[in-house]
Formats: C-alpha cells, structure tokens, sequence
C-alpha cells in the first residue's frame, strides 16, 4: 500500500465513521479524530485532534476516571503505604490486582499493594456522612498493619458529593499521631477521564510528601553526582526494574522508582536527586514540574520501547552527566548490541510489514511506535484515552507514516476503523481485546503486557519481540474458518 | 541479559544474579520494613496467625479488608445483558463503567457492551439530564439495541436524578429515535445499598415490571437464573427444563452472550427475547434458582398471582428438588435422561467419596452459590469449617447455620455472614482445614496459608474456561466432584512425592 492510498484510505474511514452519527455527536467527534502525517509541521497536535475533552454520552468510551488515575496508577503502587478506597465497596474490588505493578514485599505485613482497603459505604454513611467511619478505619488499619508507613483517602465519588472532609480527618489524626495521612479528593466525577487523578495526585505528592516531615530519614541520606530519579514508571510487569538496570549499569544511581515498587522513603528521597527521568510524561509531568521548580531539578523525557529509541534516550541521559558516564554508556548500548541483533534477525522476518493499530493510554500511543517500527512493523493508527494536547504535539515525532489519529475512540469508532483499515495486530486493553480477536485478529494487551513482559529496556525488547511474534505467527487464528467454508469458496 | 536463543519473560530474567543485584541495591533508598528491619517483618507475620490476631481482626467494626463482594451496577449490567439485544446503560461516570467490562470481560474472556452517559462535575451540579438525552440517542443510533436498560452509580443515586422523568424527556427530544415502542428499563442501583446480587435483583424487577404486559394467562413457568456466572449452568438448566418440554422460558439468558463463537463479532448474542420478557407476568408459575439474588423480582409473583418457587440446583438434593418441581408443574413424569444423568452422578459420587470425606474446607461467595455448594459437600461426607458471605442478607446465617447442622461435624462448621477475606485468613492459620473453594481473590490466601485453592465462583481471572462448565444440575454436579476430588489426589501426590522419603504412598492407583 502506498502513502497515498493509506492516506486516502484512512480519511474515506474517518467520513464514513463520523457519518452514523447524530449530529452533535459527529461535530464532536470529527474534532477528535484525525489523519497526521510525520512531515506535517502546520498542525497544533497530530491529526488536529482535540483531546482531554469530555467524552460524549452513550458511545462506550474506554476512558477510567479520576479515582483509577490516583488510586489506580499513581499512588497505588507506593507499597509500603495502606490506600484506603473511601466510599462505597465497587471501585476498590474492580481495581485490585489487576494493573500488574510487581514489587517486592511481604504482602499484608509490610507491603500492600495488590489488597483492597475499603471504607465500604453504606446508605447511613452516604446520609450521615462517613468522617467517623473513616477516622475508625484509619485506627483499625493502624492495629493490624502496624508496619505501614502511611495511609492514603482515595476518595470515590459519593465523598465529594456529600461534603465530608477528609482533610480535616487526616489533618486531626495525623497531628495527635505524627503519621503520615494523606486525603486525596481523587473524586471519579472530576475531570474527564483518570488524567485529572494523575493530576491531583501530583499534587498530594507535592503537599504531603515534599512539603511535610514524613518521618522518613532523608537526612543521613548522602547525595552523589549520578543521582537519578525514574519518574512514571509504574513497574508493570517489572519494566521499571529492567530500566533500572541499564541506567545503574551506565554508573548512575537509581535513588527512587516512581511509582512501581516505590516506597515512601525514595519519593520523599526525590528532591536531593541530580536528574528526574520522566517515562510517562502524561501522568507525572506535574510533579517533575513542580520539582525543577522548587529544586531546580532538571528533567527530561525518555523512551525505554525498542532498541532504537532506547538507545537515543540512553544517550540523551548520559549528556546530562560528564564523560564518564557517557563512555559508560556507549558501553552498555555496545554491549546490548549484539542481543538486539540477534532479536532482531529472528523476529524481523516473520513481522516485517505487519500492520498495527494502536489504542492505549496517555504515553504508550505514542511510545511503542518506535519497538513496533524496529521489528518492521508499521503503525497505521493510534490514539490515546486521555491524552492533552502536548501529547498529540508530540506524537508526530514519532509517527513514520500517515496514521489516522482518534481521542478517547470509543467501540463503535475502533470496530469500524480496524473493519476498513485490516490491520494485522490490534494493540489495546482488556475490554477491546475479544471483540478483535473473535475477528481473527492478533491482539495484544498494552496495559498489561498480556501477563507477560517486562517491555522496557534492551531485555524487555526481547520479550516485546518474542510476545508480537507469537500473536501474529500463531496458528490458532488460521482455525477461524472451518474447513467446509472453505470448500464452499 | 536476555539469550536470543531462549528469551524468558519477567518469571525467570528477574530471578538471574545481575537483576537480583539490582533489586538488593534498590532495598537501601527503601523504607519497607522488608527493606529496614526484615526481623520484624518476620515477627509481625508470625503475629498475625495468632488467636490474638485474630480477636483483634474479627472485631474490626468500620474497615473492610479484601472483600468478597461488588457494587450494584455491576449486577444491573448482568441482567441486562440477559436480554436480546439489550444495551447496559449507566447513568453516571464512565469509570464506573470501565470497570464493570474489565471486570465480567476479565472472568468471561468475552466482550461485555455497555455504555455509560458519562456524568462529570457539571452532572454532579446541575443533575444528569442532558447526558441523558444525548447518551440515549447516541447509543441508539450507533448500537441500534431494540432495548436499553438503564442503571444507575452513586454519584446520581447521591445527587437523586429522577430516571423515570429523564428518560420521558429523553424520548422526546430524540427526534423518533427513542419511540415509545422500544423499551428503556431503569432501576436504582446505589453501589452503598447491598451489593452485586441487589443491582441483579432491582434490574430484573425492572425488566419485569416495566415490560413485562399482563394479559392472558398462560401455561408458560419462569426461571430466573440468577447472578449466575457459570454460562454452563445456565445451558444444563435448560436442558433439564427442556426435557419436560416447551414450557419454560429463561428470564435472563446470557450464556450466549459470554460465549461467543470465534470467526466473526456480534455485539449482542442470543438472550430472552423481548416478546418473551413481555409474556412473563402471564406464566403460571416462576422458579428462581438464587432466591437471595432475587427478593425483590420474587414479590411480583404475588402480583401476577403465580406459582412462586424457590430451588438451588446445585449439588444432588438441590437438583433433585429443582426436577420433582418441573415434573409436578408441568404434570410429566420425570424423563428417562434425567434419571440416567442422576444415575451417573450419583455412581461417580460413590466412587469418589472417600477423598472428599472428612476432609474440611473453608468457602466463600454469593450467599445462593454457598447453599447449594454446602450442600453438595456435606452431599459427600466433607466438612464445611469455614462458610464465609460478606454480601449475606438478612436471613442467609441463620438459614446457612441450619444446613450445616445437618453435617455430622457440625460442631465444628462455622458461618461467617458479613466477613471479609483478611477475616478468612485468620480463621485459616487458626483453624486450619485441608482446602479451600473460592474465587481468584483466594489465590493470596493459598499463598500465606499454604492450603491449595479449588476455584469455584466469582469473579476467576486467572484459570480459563471454568465458567464455560456447569455447576448446576446432575452434570453439573459431576464437574463440582470432578474438580474436588482431582484437585485432592493433586495434593496427595504433592505430598507423597518426595523420593525415598514418602512416594511408598505415591500411588499408581487411587
């Protein structure tokens, strides 16, 4: 397929999708869905699209809320610190154990990520309100967890509805106590999808770990000049630990993960480092924001997907530093080089040409682009479920073709988008993934890894090689269609 | 670093020396005890397996610590999904909704529609109308579904938008979209009101009562399945039904649903059909088969003047019951492949029997799942220590309690309404037993405990295709002893492994 035809063909795919629908609805979604081309320099985002906007009713959207976005990414994995789910019992259940933020702990003594701590609301609470029950909770969390290292509120919806003060709760106990309890008002109505939640969030991170004595003993910490900071980084499947290698094999010291197998101590740690590496730019660029402003701390992007844009970025790193770890680095990318070679020649062959659509997060859309390209594969389509303008901005850099571009897509759009443009892999989330593969169609996870991964770094690349490669190479998709079918045609 | 030749995912790469380096390296910027003061964390886990403990963790009046429970909505979207060509639709904030797919898509392995109207901060203040009236439109003229059942989240239950004046306006303003001929079921489902079971309970009434047209009585019997998760169970019901012929309709099919064929996608997948969702209320007779999941929806039978019945066909008294009831409402003797299926049932109960006797088990789940399960275990011998419900309504302990007074151990059978799972793993270091039967969220307490887990419930994310099995009825039945029993010889192969040591018992035969 030609550029042009794949143009023609992606824009034809936008009108007749827009077409079905009633008509403000259509002016709605025609501004969140686009064609970008990676020599277009005129466009304000990739595409033109619209993005962070609220999501039109009744269409399925595959967007989380606030909530998800606090308790869910951000704070969730912090694991030696218990996060209450404050409101009714739903959020807590349908959020456990399942975004895969691997740490290290004894699960239930020491450590907590992977249980569900719920206030569980129930109609008197919702009618009396629930700053007593939450002050209890607080208490009896303390007597069976006594080794926690603080406490979180993330508040669900009814909280901010029926004026409760959970900072009034945390400020009162936190004060006869001295531990560390932090209301978060991570209510799911806020915003627009979870980008808010990462968002507030932040901020409670800025407020209760920065700006208040934690208890944690950061000042017998020593500093060195190779001190980094990984920020967004949420461990999934262990990619924070397989990008932690390769940074601490270039001679610089990893102080803190943030948030994947985080503790407090390293958040609190985090103004005293040289550098913030930021991997997801969406969910925690306010908070390297805030600290380049107030420690001056410079930060900088980077992308650990793929060996070509791992490499770039390993250099990009280095010449934060001196020479030293410049030279370090040069070695560690020489020393991978060889493994990638050899991933490479035995996994190009079976995907080179191989079409994917893309729809993740607020990072992944864009990031995974280069892994998918170095294996040969062409990205035809992408987008993001709450992504902000500067991401889209910054997906041009990253697109090699013409790609149709589509905010918050909802079942309808990508159904009919992957019918019209036949991908070979479509790459998304849990909800979308049967219906592609009832299709035939290769899927694979992107939040997830598909239970597989770490994705990050030169070792994870290996993986991510190994994983499309099945997808697509495997012969269960050539059973589809049953053998008298085939006589027929 | 990774071998070309044999490239190993997470499992394996972070157990190699050079990422355990890192990982010990990481443990001095750390502030978990693990990292700090590892004896504590040692001491303290020995701690919590303590009767102390335990005192301390049953008295928890205002926490909840791993429950075995959700949230109304999710129960609504059940429902409604029972229906042909039915769109769930909540009305409230989209995450709710997000999680409700991930949730059943994750169990099922299946696509799970539903829409939300996407309420925001603006909804909160001025009310969800608007969303409405646009949600409703757009979900008809993209998804065109011949019916939309409406469910509510907390934020507009907490804000009291009023669904039955919100939809009338949405009808109006739909352009002929919304015709009056199509059906828009709503129901109240506050997630801080009850639990899953409730929002299943308040939807179906709903389809009932707002569909359901009375008028010619019929010779037609009901069965509500209930928030029944096991898409086999739903078949083999109606089978067993079918076998006394036409007369019983399925309020509430969603087998299809999360089970569709490969090859091609279909949003929606078989289902009752809305003709006979409107019949409904003229039937002589209905059955629910999850009478604690139906409550509300079994009072109109009082209204409709039917036959009210209550069975829990799982396990072999349970089944029995449900058969003898047909047999007796449709006057037909019961047929020769059911007494056949009885028959093979209860020879495989008489050939495995002696595995499963006396051993204990602790279980958990929905307080209907838990009768029949309790039932059919102390069908064979074993011993329930351990019947945990956290969603138990009023009327379930004492019911529970009775049941297992039927049980010889019965001293030493224990129920345990309103707990949580933290609560579970107390009464397992204290009083242990020797396996457990529950959903995924079990899976940690294997872990901690050591007692091996049969996974048998809601929600299962990670063993596949359980749920395509039945657990219900005499085949169904034969599943539950099948999985047990093998489940059992597993560990006693485990235990009797070791070479020269113990494998005399490791036995060719069992």
């Amino acid at each position: 397929m030609g550029p042009e035809t794949l143009e023609a063909k992606q824009k034809a795919a936008v009108e007749e999708v827009l077409a079905k629908y009633p008509e403000k609805a259509r002016k709605n979604r025609a501004k969140h869905i686009g064609v970008g081309s990676p020599d277009d320099n005129t466009a304000k985002t990739c595409g033109g699209v619209r993005s962070n906007k609220k999501t039109v009713p009744g269409v399925m959207s595959q967007r989380g809320c606030a909530y998800a976005g606090s308790k869910g990414v951000v704070w969730g994995p912090i694991k030696d610190m218990i996060h209450i789910s404050h409101g009714p019992i739903g959020c807590g259940q349908y959020s456990r154990g399942g975004r895969r933020n691997y740490y290290i702990g004894t699960t239930g003594v020491d450590t907590y990520v992977t249980m569900n701590f719920s206030t569980d609301f129930q109609e008197k609470d919702i009618v009396f309100g629930g700053d007593k029950k939450l002050e209890q909770c607080i208490d009896e969390i303390n007597e069976l967890f006594p080794l926690n290292n603080g406490i979180t509120i993330q508040s669900e919806c009814p909280i901010g509805l029926i004026g409760d003060d959970i900072g009034a709760v945390a400020r009162t106990k936190s004060k006869a106590t001295g531990q560390n309890l932090i209301p978060v008002n991570c209510e799911g109505f806020r915003g627009v999808s979870q980008s808010l939640g990462h968002h507030i969030a932040n901020d409670a991170v800025r407020d209760y770990v920065f700006d208040k004595p934690t208890g944690m003993d950061t000042a017998t910490h020593e500093v060195t000049d190779y001190d980094v900071a990984i920020i967004g980084d949420y461990n999934i499947g262990g990619d924070a630990w397989s990008s932690r290698i390769l940074l601490e094999e270039m001679g610089l010291r990893v102080v803190a993960q943030w948030s994947g197998d985080a503790t407090l101590k390293e958040m609190a740690l985090t103004p005293k480092v040289k550098l913030n590496l930021l991997h997801c730019y969406r969910s925690m660029n306010y908070i390297s924001r805030h600290m380049e402003k107030e420690y001056g701390i410079p930060w900088t992007e980077y992308n650990f997907f793929g060996p070509s844009q791992t490499t770039k970025s390993l250099r990009k790193i280095a010449t934060f530093f001196d020479e030293s770890i410049q030279k370090k680095c040069e070695e560690v990318i020489a020393k991978y080089q060889p493994m990638i070679d050899g991933v490479t020649a035995k996994y190009k062959p079976g995907l080179e040409g191989k079409k994917v659509m893309l729809f993740v997060g607020g990072l992944r859309p864009r990031h995974v682009i280069g892994a998918y390209e170095d294996l040969g594969m062409e990205v035809i389509g992408t987008g993001y479920e709450f992504a902000h303008d500067d991401d889209y901005k910054r997906t041009t850099e990253e697109i090699f073709r013409s790609t149709i571009i589509y905010d918050d897509v909802n079942e309808y759009e990508l159904e009919a988008f992957v019918k019209k443009l036949q991908p070979d892999l479509v790459a998304s989330g849990i909800k979308e993934k049967y219906v592609f593969q009832k299709m035939g169609l290769p899927y694979r996870q992107m939040h997830s890894w598909d239970y597989s991964g770490p994705y990050h770094g030169y070792d994870g690349f290996a993986i991510f090689a190994k994983d499309m490669d099945l997808a697509i190479n495997s012969p269960v998709w050539s059973h589809s269609k049953a053998p008298w079918d085939k006589a027929a045609n | 670093m990774q071998e070309v030749e044999k490239i190993v995912n997470g499992k394996d790469l972070f157990q190699r020396p050079e990422y355990q380096e890192v990982l010990e390296g990481k443990k001095q910027f750390e502030s978990s005890y693990g990292a700090t003061n590892p004896e504590k964390v040692s001491e303290v886990a020995e701690w919590t397996k303590s009767w102390e403990y335990r005192e301390k963790n049953l008295a928890r009046e205002a926490l909840t610590v791993n429950p075995a429970k959700a949230c109304q909505p999710l129960g609504a979207v059940m429902a409604a999904l029972g229906f042909e060509n039915t769109m769930p639709y909540v009305h409230g904030s989209h995450g709710c909704v997000a999680y409700f797919r991930s949730y059943f898509t994750r169990h099922f392995k299946e696509p799970t529609p539903c829409v939300s109207d996407s309420m925001t901060e603006d909804a909160a203040v001025f009310g969800g109308l608007a969303n409405m009236k646009d949600g409703l439109k757009n979900c008809k003229a993209i998804y065109n579904p011949d019916m939309i059942a409406v469910s509510t989240t907390c934020m507009a239950e907490v804000i009291g938008d009023d669904l039955n004046a919100f939809i009338t306006a949405a009808r109006e303003e739909s352009e002929g979209l919304l015709p009056e001929s199509m059906p828009i079921p709503y129901a109240h489902t506050p997630s801080f009101v009850g639990s899953h079971i409730t929002g299943y309970d308040n939807m179906m009434h709903s389809f009932l009562s707002q569909v359901g047209e009375q008028g010619t009585k019929t010779n037609k019997i009901n069965i509500i399945p209930g928030f029944e998760t096991y898409i086999g169970s739903l078949r083999e019901v109606k089978k067993i039904a079918a076998a006394f012929g036409d007369d019983c309709v399925m309020i509430g099919d969603h087998s299809d649903q999360w089970d569709m064929p490969a090859g091609d996608y279909q949003m929606f997948s078989g289902g009752t059909t809305i003709a006979e969702l409107k019949d409904a209320p003229n039937a002589k007779a209905t059955i629910s088969l999850q009478k604690y999941t139906t409550k509300k929806t079994m009072k109109l039978t009082k209204k409709w003047k039917q036959e009210k019945l209550e069975l829990n066909p799982i396990g072999l008294k349970g089944t029995d019951e449900f058969v003898m009831a047909l047999s007796e409402l449709t006057g037909k003797e019961v047929p020769a492949e059911l007494k056949i299926a009885r028959g093979r049932f209860v020879d495989a109960m008489q050939d495995s029997y002696p595995y499963m006797h006396g051993k204990k088990f602790a279980i958990w789940g929905d307080p209907d799942f838990l009768l029949g399960m309790v039932s059919f275990l102390i069908e064979m011998g074993a011993e329930p220590t351990h019947v945990l419900c956290h969603n138990a309504p009023s009327g379930w302990e004492e019911e529970m309690r009775a049941l297992l007074d039927t049980c010889p151990a019965k001293a030493d059978c224990h129920v345990w309404a309103g707990k949580d799972l933290w609560a579970m793993r107390s009464l397992l270091f204290t009083e242990p037993v020797d396996f457990m039967i529950g959903n995924v969220y079990g899976k940690e307490l294997m872990r901690d405990t050591g007692i091996p887990i049969i996974y048998i419930g809601f929600p299962i994310f990670d063993r596949h295709h359980l749920h395509r099995y039945s657990i219900s009825g005499y085949e169904g039945g034969l599943n539950l002893l099948t999985w047990i029993t093998n489940k059992i010889l597993d560990k006693l192969d485990e235990d009797t492994k070791q070479i020269a040591k113990t494998d005399y018992f490791f036995d060719a035969v069992r």
